[in-house]
């Protein structure tokens, strides 16, 4: 076994995904084959190989740091599903 | 005359000569849509009313004497591209009413040529799929064959176009999701290099890997897409600013002087038969067109598959933890904790095939894990690359199948997540190394399913793709067959 039903109850959790226990088995059969399958990727010696981050090298891609027009607060609320005109709503944090 | 049966190039002659008016022009894209959309089911949002009031519009600065390269042609985009005027669901619950405060630059480079938006099209959600059956709303059918998948993830782009429901369409490739869906419904399609169009406000998948590029109806289009949507952007940080040639100067007779490689990998068993026979035969004519052709390995082939599935995953695990019901998209309401806020309106949100991936790429990156999953793939990914690179050496483009099989029945594959994946194996490598390719039909299987081939060639060479993909076309003479749709 590559995983097990507690490691994807942990990964769940990570990923905020609520599983049923119905799903959890059917999920951790999937992500065994899954993950068995990838494991071929231990066979390759890739000692000292660099690994690739943008498939031409673009690094760093800095800009100048100038002040531009932004989204207007009414547009950036209008698809909040809570939302009283000034901010998001959102459940009670800390009680 | 039907004008719905126009290439995108041919009504735009026709525009152009004042033989017609954009508005006939949309009036009769909606009257096949209207006619063939309950069998096709390629649309998930359709901008009617929006639709002729834009063509009204590219009517009149025609008359003017202005317009842009697409004025008044009727296009269709993907549902993961963000328009401003019209929900961008990606086809996902979770984005079901979505309106983005913005457009994507591909989407204002297509209104600034004055194409007309028709709607959005059907796409396995958040473009994680080989089929489209992973759509929230409808799962569009391969216009050659009912109950056949169109294929994905952007097969609503490819059934529309196929179907004759819209000129071009833009889609977008992460792994195949252009190529593969082009060369199920029998049109072209191009993955250009990464970096060539501008990602911005194309919800992202996996950013390393994804790129737009259009669906069209012959080559000729395609490279009259490619130049509306090409070039560096700075809202796009991974975007690169090489200047954008006029793609429709490559359409050149014969392909003297060009190496054309196959790689003996993709020609492996599990190929079916009746592809691997048109796609030989597309090479013999290749050969015929002056191409010299090159056999030759990319010894890292056998990996693709494992590489991608967990850079993909991995890159998606971090890009889909923006949906948490805060900002946009559907909330759970109920929820009185914010932790149960953002677990049940994922959970509630998201299809089984996102939640997988997420879970894969949760894991993958995880405390422990990350070196021996996401840096040896990350690894991996560039040995890959070198093999294209010493490909590339030796020859101008490879020609290779798009996939292993024709079209298969809607359902069929549904269950085994692994078996899809295995069908990419063609497509992935060229995301992987960010090179182009294309898809360009070649022929028919016996019971009358498309069958593409794949053309791929180093960074920022798409003129050398679309040359070869227009010799192909030349010869292979399926160009103007059309399915069957009463």
């Amino acid at each position: 076994m590559k995983i097990t039903r507690e490691e994807v109850e942990h990964i769940a959790k990570l990923a905020r995904l609520e599983l049923h226990a119905e799903e959890i088995d059917r999920v951790t059969a999937q992500l065994d084959t899954i993950l068995s399958y990838v494991a071929k990727l231990d066979g390759l010696d890739t000692t000292g190989v660099a690994v690739t981050t943008h498939t031409q090298g673009v690094c760093n891609a800095f800009r100048e740091d100038e002040v531009k027009e932004s989204v207007k607060r009414e547009k950036a609320l209008a698809n909040g599903p809570r939302q009283n005109g000034e901010a998001f709503v959102v459940p009670r944090i800390i009680t | 005359m039907n004008y719905f049966s126009l290439t995108l190039g041919e009504a735009r002659k026709l525009l152009d000569r004042e033989e017609i008016t954009s508005v006939q022009l949309t009036e009769s894209i909606l009257s096949r849509i209207d006619a063939v959309e309950d069998r096709v089911k390629s649309f998930i949002t359709l901008h009617l009313e929006q639709a002729l009031v834009q063509a009204e519009e590219a009517d009149r600065q025609r008359k003017q004497g202005g317009g842009g390269k697409l004025c008044g042609l009727p296009v269709s985009v993907k549902d993961v591209l963000c328009t401003s005027d019209m929900p961008t669901t990606c086809g996902s619950k979770i984005l079901e009413n979505f309106i983005p405060p913005y457009n994507a630059t591909v989407i204002d480079k297509l209104k600034g040529e004055g194409a007309v938006i028709i709607g959005k099209v059907a796409m396995d959600e958040f473009a994680m799929g080989s089929t489209s059956e992973n759509c929230a709303f409808n799962v569009p059918d391969n216009p050659w064959k009912p109950g056949y998948v169109a294929g994905g993830s952007s097969g609503g782009s490819a059934a529309c176009v196929a179907a004759d429901e819209s000129f071009a369409s833009l889609g977008s490739d992460t792994g195949g999701s252009i190529r593969q869906p082009a060369s199920l419904c029998g049109v072209v399609g191009m993955k250009p290099t990464y970096g060539r169009v501008s990602r911005y406000g194309l919800v992202a998948f996996a950013s390393s890997l994804d790129q737009v590029g259009p669906l069209t109806k012959d080559v000729a289009d395609c490279a009259l897409m490619m130049n509306v949507i090409s070039g560096y952007d700075n809202r796009d940080s991974t975007s690169i600013s090489t200047p954008v040639p006029d793609y429709t100067k490559a359409l050149k007779d014969g392909l003297a002087g060009i190496r054309v490689g196959v790689p003996a990998e993709y020609f492996n068993e599990g190929l079916d038969p009746q592809v691997e026979k048109i796609v030989r035969e597309g090479i013999d004519m290749l050969h015929d067109a002056g191409a010299e052709i090159i056999n030759l390995s990319l010894p890292h082939t056998e990996y693709c598959v494992a590489v991608y599935y967990l850079i993909a995953p991995a890159e998606a695990s971090s890009n889909l933890a923006r949906y948490d019901g805060v900002r946009y998209g559907y909330r759970d309401m109920t929820a009185d904790s914010l932790m149960d806020m953002y677990c049940s309106t994922r959970s509630q949100g998201f299809g089984d095939e996102v939640k997988r991936r997420i879970l894969i790429g949760t894991y993958a990156l995880s405390a422990g894990y990350y070196d021996a999953y996401y840096k040896k793939a990350s690894q991996v990914r560039t040995l890959i690359t070198d093999d294209f690179k010493r490909a590339f050496g030796q020859c101008d483009l490879l020609v290779s199948p798009v996939t292993p099989t024709p079209a298969w029945r809607i359902g069929e594959k549904a269950d085994d997540p692994l078996a899809l994946y295995l069908s990419d194996i063609l497509t992935i490598s060229a995301n992987l190394a960010g090179i182009p390719g294309m898809s360009v039909p070649a022929g028919f299987s016996h019971d009358g399913l498309p069958v593409g081939i794949q053309l791929q060639a180093a960074h920022f060479n798409e003129e050398v793709l679309l040359r070869a993909a227009w010799n192909l076309e030349q010869r292979v003479g399926v160009k103007g067959r059309k399915p069957d749709l009463g």
